[in-house]
């Protein structure tokens, strides 16, 4: 389904990826990890397009993502969260959630604009559709009770929530996640490692997940792709990137 | 104070609901009767208080842009002089009704604004700032040019009648042309709140408060900013087309860099991202200057600067954040008298957010 192939990036001297090549297939839970700087968050932004390619090419589902702006990549069906947390801070949570539908409801909100303008019955009928489905998105996430506050307000394991509930509001194929449970404590962890685990099942989602938290990580995913300045030096099932001697001795000194 | 706004119950809700629909018939019988009020005005304070209307509509504009966008504009006079050169040099030249140049006004500026954002959005704040500030200094000399001094009236400018009065009503030109203004300005506060409460609004903000989780969820962060910058000159440019009506006269100087940070001043000081906000900003831009002026005759600058800046600090999120902050006070306290006469008796305690 996703297909990187020979991804390079250069920030001035550095090279954040040096041809890296990895696939994720559909139905899939990808681990992608590696030691801090290794560049997990670059390889999301090459997908999101929000960093330049320098060589190398992504191919989602067959078609070259490198030829479409970042605004389409979520029209496409890829989704994603952010290592530090994206939110509309002024928005509500409902609103972050509805927004997150823009890509999909995509059509529907350019011919809203005057429906809303003059109060028309078909965009109150939109909206209230809209306001409906991420009723529901919050409910699943527990967001129910929050839904009105204003998103800046809220703690950090709630804004981690509500990121994800925007993410699946556009109804994603492929759902990227940086680092999900980082900052949680045990319980949280749990719930939403229980949460992602589900998604597959569930939705038929296929996940690309980097995580620094090797058990949850290992636990999840089907397959793991493992760098480390910028190279992939190892990919395969978990158990047999765990006991690989070069993760090992990548990983050696850093916490893991 | 928020756990008391969930813990409220069904009797709670309903006089809630019964104190919020009271304030707000109460704001309409206020704004209805405020509006009419000038009516009854000298001929001078009638003309005034359309300026304020006019400005309200100008300032709209650049709230959507400033306060909801977060782009900062410091050139919007520019907009608002070529809105009201498009009206002068329509009806002077080409004897259009004057009720039409309205939104011709309008378009003119909506596709220079949009023409103008769509690379200047791309910009930072600061560059977007000086961007804007150059548009506003080069207004006046463009409209001083040679070339076009055969619509524009180069330096003299164009001098303008007075519409008529329609259909015989008991009114004078001032006091039609003030209703004018308040029709016009009423129809446009009421669309840019429907607006602004939407999807539209929605993305706007989410623009503002987060260009990369927007583009993310799939929002053309550029297209939407250069929209926002058309549909805000617009509106500033419809205000620019009432005032050549009102003032009855366009001049290069009457659009000068100064106008546009007048501009600026009212969207602070009147609330940035509020629809409210405009009206108050208005009223500030308009009265203070005088005020300052009957004050001191030597200096009216500085008191001028005085006032801005004690407004500024006693009300840092404007004259309608102020409001904002009375409302939720004023609810508060009905909660907690509703809540001390409910402890004595027995009710079980409501679920949060249930
Ligand atoms: N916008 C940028 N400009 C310059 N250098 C960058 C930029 N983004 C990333 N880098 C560099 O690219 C390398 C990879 O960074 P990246 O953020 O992808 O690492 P990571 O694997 O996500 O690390 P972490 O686990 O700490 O989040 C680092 O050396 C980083 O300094
Ligand atoms: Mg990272």
């Amino acid at each position: 389904m996703l297909s990187c192939q020979n991804v390079r990036v250069q920030f001035g001297g550095i090279t954040a990826l040096d041809g890296v090549t990895f696939d994720v297939a559909k139905g899939e839970i990808v681990g992608l990890i590696g030691p801090n700087g290794a560049g997990k968050t670059t390889m999301f932004n090459c997908i999101s397009r929000l960093y330049p390619v320098h060589g190398g090419d992504i191919l989602f589902e067959g078609r070259s993502l490198l030829a479409e702006p970042p605004h389409r990549i979520a029209t496409l069906g890829i989704s994603r969260t952010f290592q530090n947390v994206a939110l509309f801070d002024t928005l509500t949570v409902a609103d972050n959630v509805i927004l997150g539908a823009h890509g999909h409801a995509h059509a529907h909100a350019k011919r809203r604009f005057f429906g809303e303008a003059f109060r028309l019955a078909s965009a109150l009928r939109a909206e209230r559709a809209l306001a409906d489905e991420a009723a529901e998105l919050m409910a699943e996430l527990g967001l129910e009770s929050v839904a009105q506050r204003t998103a800046r307000d809220l703690p950090f394991g709630t804004r981690k929530r509500i990121e994800l509930a925007r993410a699946l509001a556009a109804r994603p194929r492929l759902l990227m996640l940086d680092e999900p449970v980082a900052g949680l404590n045990h319980a949280e962890i749990d719930e939403l490692t229980g949460f992602i685990r589900g998604l597959k099942g569930r939705r038929g989602l296929t996940v690309l997940l980097v995580e620094h938290h090797m058990n949850m990580v290992m636990g999840v995913s089907d397959k793991v792709v493992v760098l480390d300045f910028g190279r992939r030096i190892a990919d395969g099932p978990p158990a047999a990137v765990k006991n690989d001697p070069e993760v090992i001795r990548a990983y050696l000194g850093t916490a893991s | 104070m928020v756990a008391g706004a969930f813990d409220r119950g069904i009797a709670g809700a309903q006089r809630d609901g019964v104190a919020r629909r009271a304030l707000s018939v109460a704001t309409v019988v206020a704004i209805v009767a405020a509006c009419a009020i000038p009516l009854w005005g000298s001929p001078y304070q009638v003309f005034q208080m359309t300026l304020v209307v006019i400005d309200a509509i100008a300032l709209l504009g650049l709230n959507l842009l400033t306060g909801y966008g977060g782009q900062i504009s410091l050139g919007h006079g520019a907009f608002f002089g070529v809105g009201a050169y498009t009206t002068a040099v329509l009806i002077h030249s080409w004897n259009v009704p004057y009720l039409l140049t309205l939104p011709c006004a309008g378009l003119v500026c909506l596709a220079l604004g949009f023409v103008f954002g769509l690379p200047a959005v791309r910009l930072d704040g600061l560059h977007l700032a000086l961007a804007t500030f150059a548009l506003g200094v080069v207004l006046p000399q463009v409209l001083k040019y040679k070339g076009i001094e055969a619509w524009t009236g180069g330096v003299q400018g164009i001098s303008l009648e007075k519409p008529a009065v329609p259909f015989g009503l008991p009114l004078s030109p001032d006091q039609w042309l003030y209703c004018v203004a308040l029709a016009v300005a009423a129809g446009l506060f009421a669309l840019a709140r429907n607006v602004m409460r939407g999807a539209t609004g929605r993305v706007i903000v989410g623009v503002r408060d987060s260009p990369v989780a927007a583009s993310s969820v799939g929002i053309d962060t550029a297209l939407t900013k250069a929209a926002t910058f058309g549909v805000s000159a617009m509106l500033t440019g419809i205000a620019g087309a009432l005032s050549a009506l009102v003032v009855q006269f366009v001049g290069p100087d009457s659009f000068t860099i100064f106008l546009s940070i007048s501009l600026l001043v009212g969207i602070v000081v009147g609330g940035l991202a509020s629809i409210s906000g405009a009206v108050f900003g208005a009223l500030f831009i308009q009265f203070v200057p005088n005020l300052a002026d009957d004050v001191s005759k030597a200096a009216p600058s500085a008191v001028y600067g005085v006032v801005l800046i004690v407004s500024v600090y006693l009300m840092p999120y404007g004259v309608s954040g102020l409001l904002r902050k009375a409302k939720a006070r004023a609810f508060a306290w009905i909660d907690a008298r509703h809540s001390r006469s409910v402890t004595s008796q027995p009710t079980k305690p409501t679920k949060q957010g249930s």
